[in-house]
C-alpha cells in the first residue's frame, strides 16, 4: 500500500517536472512538494498551494483569456487538486482599479470563471470549486502603477 | 435620532409653502410642528402669490450668487440654525450669505439692506429650551414684500433639521425649484488596509452631520442605493462569501437578501415607484440585468447579451433603463425599454463609459468616462447628445443626484504610491454646471455615495 502510494506520487512529480520544463514562464517548480514537507508546510494546505504550486494567475488589462503562463499554473493546480481530492477551493477574481466598481465585479467574476472552467476542463469536479469576485475592492498590491495593476488583475485560488 | 418626516408632514409643509394665506393653527407630525406666519399688516401685499411677488427672478446664466442676509437667530438652538442654514445656502454656490442682526421686529428697514446689495432678507428668532420655537420670514428686499413666514416648534435636538427645512423653503422660494437640504447620503465607510478593507454601510445628513454606521464590517459591503421613500437601502453584501444584493431597512435595521440567484447579484437600483430593484447577475463570462419585485420576489430577466451588462438605472418615469455593457468590445452606455429589449448605444466618445445614472429631472444621464490615463465625470442627454465633462481625476465615479437634479455627489480617489501610501477616497459634490465642486467630509475613507430623494 505504502509503495503504491509512493509510486503515484512519483508519477505526479514527474508530470509536474515536465510541465515546468516546457513552460519557462512558470516560476514555481513542483519538485519542492516533497522537500517542503520538511519545512512545516502541511501537504494539501493553502501554504503548500502558495509555496509549491502557485495560487494565482494573471490577466491582461480588461481581459480574461489565459496566457501560457496562467495555463501552466492551472495545470499544476490541477495535479495538486487531483493529489488532494478532499480539498475544496474558492477562486477569487480581482481587477486593477482602472475600471468602474460595478463593471469590475463582473470582470473579476469573468476571470474567476475562466480559471475554474480550465480546471474543470482538466478533470477537476466543478463541485469542488466555488468562485467569487472582489472587483477592484481587494487589490493585492496597494500602489497605483503598471506593476501593481498587473499584480491585481488575477484569479486567486484558496483552500476553503 | 431625528424624527421621521411623514408623507402627511411633507404635504403640510408644501401647503405651508404655497398657501401662506391658509387658515388654521399648528399641525404636529414627526416631532416638528409647522405653522404659517401671517404677513405683517404693513406688508406691501397680503397675498404673496400675486404675480411678480413670489419669486425673485434669477438670471442663472450669469452664475452670480444671490446676496441674501441671514440673521443671527440667537444663542443655543438659534446659533445652530444660523450656522447650518448659512452653510446649506453657501454650499450651493447659488447664494452669497451676508450675516447680520435680526431687525427688532415688524417690517424691516429695506433701504439699508438694499444699500448692502442684498436681494433677499431672512428675519427670524429661536426661543425656548426643551421645546424650541423657531420663526423665520423671507423678504424680497427690492419690493419689501414678505415671501414666506413659518414657525417651527420642536425639541432642541431637531435644530439642524429645522435649519435644513428653512433652507429648503428659501431655496424653493428664491429659485423656483425644490431644495435638497433635508436629505441624507448613504455611503460605504472604509477603514483598514486597502488590500483588505473593512467596509461598513454608513449614512449621514447631506451636509455631513449626524454620521451613523449601519453595519458591523464583518463582511464587505458595496454600492448602497436609497429607495425613493428614503427608508430602505439596497446594497451588495459579501455575507457568507456569497455576494448578493440585499436590502437594509433603516427603521428596523433588518437585512434581507433580494432574489435567489446562482450567480453574483450586484449593482442594485430601485425603480421609481419603489416596488422593485433592477440589478445585474453574473452568468458565464458576462452578467444579465434583472428586475426583482421587492415583495413578490418575482424575477424578470431584461438582458441576455452574454456580455457584461451592468449598472442599470431607471429613467425617473420608469419607462426606460440606462445601463453599461461591453457587448461592443469596450464598456459603453445603452438605453432600453424598462421591460428589456431595443437597447441602443448612446455613448460614442473616446474611451469607455460606465456607472450611468439618470437625473431625477429626466433630462441628463451622468456617467464615468475612462480614458487618457484618468477618469472623468460627465453628463449627456438621454439620446447621447450634448456630452459635457464636469470634473476629472485619477478616479471619479459613482455619481448620485440630489433630488432636484441640480447637484451630484460622487467618489474621488487619488493614485496610491508604493504600499498604498497617499491613497485617499472621499466624497465630492459638484453642480451639474460643473461649478461649485467641494469635498464632503467623512470620518473615514468613503466610496459609493447615494443621495436620498427625501428624508425619512
Amino acid at each position: 500500500m505504502k509503495l503504491k502510494l509512493l509510486g503515484i506520487f512519483g508519477v505526479a512529480v514527474m508530470l509536474a517536472a515536465c510541465g515546468h520544463d516546457n513552460n519557462k514562464g512558470a516560476t514555481v517548480g513542483n519538485g519542492g512538494v516533497t522537500n517542503n514537507t520538511n519545512n512545516g508546510i502541511v501537504p494539501g494546505s493553502q501554504a503548500d498551494l502558495v509555496a509549491n504550486v502557485g495560487d494565482r494567475v494573471f490577466f491582461a488589462l480588461a481581459k480574461n483569456n489565459l496566457s501560457d503562463e496562467a495555463r501552466a499554473t492551472l495545470d499544476r493546480q490541477t495535479e495538486w487538486l487531483k493529489r488532494y481530492p478532499q480539498v475544496q477551493v474558492m477562486i477569487a477574481g480581482n481587477c486593477d482599479d482602472r475600471g468602474t466598481e460595478e463593471y469590475n465585479i463582473a470582470l473579476g467574476s469573468r476571470r474567476a470563471n475562466a480559471a475554474r472552467d480550465y480546471l474543470v476542463s482538466r478533470g477537476i469536479d466543478s463541485s469542488r470549486i466555488t468562485t467569487i469576485s472582489y472587483g477592484k475592492d481587494r487589490p493585492t498590491a496597494e500602489g497605483d502603477n503598471e506593476e501593481a495593476w498587473a499584480q491585481n488583475r488575477n484569479a486567486i485560488t484558496s483552500v476553503r | 435620532m431625528l424624527p421621521i418626516l411623514s408623507d402627511q408632514h411633507a404635504d403640510i409643509l408644501k401647503n405651508a409653502l404655497t398657501r401662506r394665506t391658509m387658515l388654521g393653527g399648528c399641525v404636529a407630525a414627526g416631532g416638528i410642528m409647522v405653522t404659517p406666519l401671517a404677513a405683517f399688516a404693513q406688508s406691501a401685499s397680503g397675498d404673496d402669490n400675486a404675480p411678480g411677488a413670489a419669486e425673485i427672478t434669477v438670471d442663472r446664466a450669469r452664475n452670480e450668487p444671490i446676496p441674501i442676509v441671514i440673521p443671527d437667530f440667537g444663542s443655543g438652538v438659534g446659533a445652530t440654525i444660523t450656522r447650518v442654514l448659512t452653510d446649506d445656502l453657501t454650499n450651493t454656490g447659488l447664494f452669497r450669505v451676508i450675516s447680520g442682526n435680526s431687525p427688532a421686529g415688524g417690517v424691516p428697514d429695506f433701504a439699508s439692506y438694499k444699500s448692502m446689495g442684498a436681494r433677499a432678507l431672512v428675519t427670524g428668532s429661536a426661543s425656548g429650551g426643551g421645546n424650541a420655537r423657531v420663526e423665520f420670514r423671507l423678504w424680497n428686499v427690492l419690493t419689501g414684500e414678505q415671501m414666506q413666514g413659518t414657525a417651527y416648534t420642536t425639541s432642541q435636538g431637531n435644530a439642524r433639521r429645522i435649519a435644513h427645512l428653512i433652507g429648503d423653503v428659501i431655496y424653493e422660494r428664491m429659485l423656483g425649484e425644490k431644495g435638497y437640504f433635508d436629505t441624507r447620503i448613504a455611503y460605504v465607510s472604509r477603514t483598514g488596509r486597502r488590500s483588505n478593507p473593512t467596509t461598513r454601510l454608513a449614512i449621514m445628513d447631506q451636509d455631513g452631520a449626524n454620521n451613523r454606521i449601519l453595519t458591523d464590517g464583518s463582511w464587505m459591503v458595496l454600492t448602497p442605493r436609497f429607495n425613493p421613500a428614503g427608508n430602505e437601502i439596497a446594497f451588495m453584501s459579501y455575507a457568507n462569501n456569497r455576494p448578493r444584493v440585499y436590502t437594509f431597512n433603516l427603521g428596523s435595521g433588518r437585512q434581507r437578501m433580494l432574489g435567489e440567484f446562482n450567480g453574483i447579484s450586484f449593482a442594485p437600483r430601485f425603480s421609481p415607484d419603489g416596488g422593485s430593484v433592477v440589478m445585474s447577475v453574473t452568468r458565464g463570462s458576462g452578467s444579465d440585468i434583472y428586475s426583482v419585485g421587492l415583495n413578490s420576489g418575482v424575477k424578470r430577466q431584461l438582458t441576455s447579451s452574454g456580455a457584461i451588462d451592468t449598472s442599470p438605472c431607471y429613467s425617473p418615469d420608469g419607462s426606460q433603463i440606462v445601463f453599461a455593457s461591453d457587448r461592443s468590445g469596450s464598456q459603453q452606455l445603452y438605453v432600453m425599454g424598462a421591460g428589456g429589449g431595443g437597447a441602443r448605444r448612446i455613448s460614442y466618445g473616446k474611451g469607455s463609459y460606465g456607472a450611468p445614472v439618470w437625473s431625477p429631472r429626466g433630462d441628463l444621464i451622468a456617467f464615468t468616462r475612462i480614458g487618457g490615463g484618468g477618469f472623468s465625470l460627465g453628463v449627456m442627454a438621454p439620446d447621447g447628445t450634448g456630452e459635457r465633462i464636469l470634473t476629472h481625476g485619477f478616479t471619479v465615479e459613482g455619481a448620485t443626484f440630489c433630488p432636484n437634479g441640480r447637484v451630484m455627489a460622487f467618489c474621488r480617489q487619488s493614485a496610491a504610491g508604493a504600499g498604498g501610501a497617499g491613497f485617499s477616497s472621499s466624497l465630492g459634490v459638484i453642480d451639474v454646471s460643473g461649478f461649485h465642486e467641494r469635498t464632503l467630509a467623512t470620518p473615514t475613507l468613503a466610496t459609493g455615495p447615494s443621495w436620498s430623494s427625501r428624508n425619512s
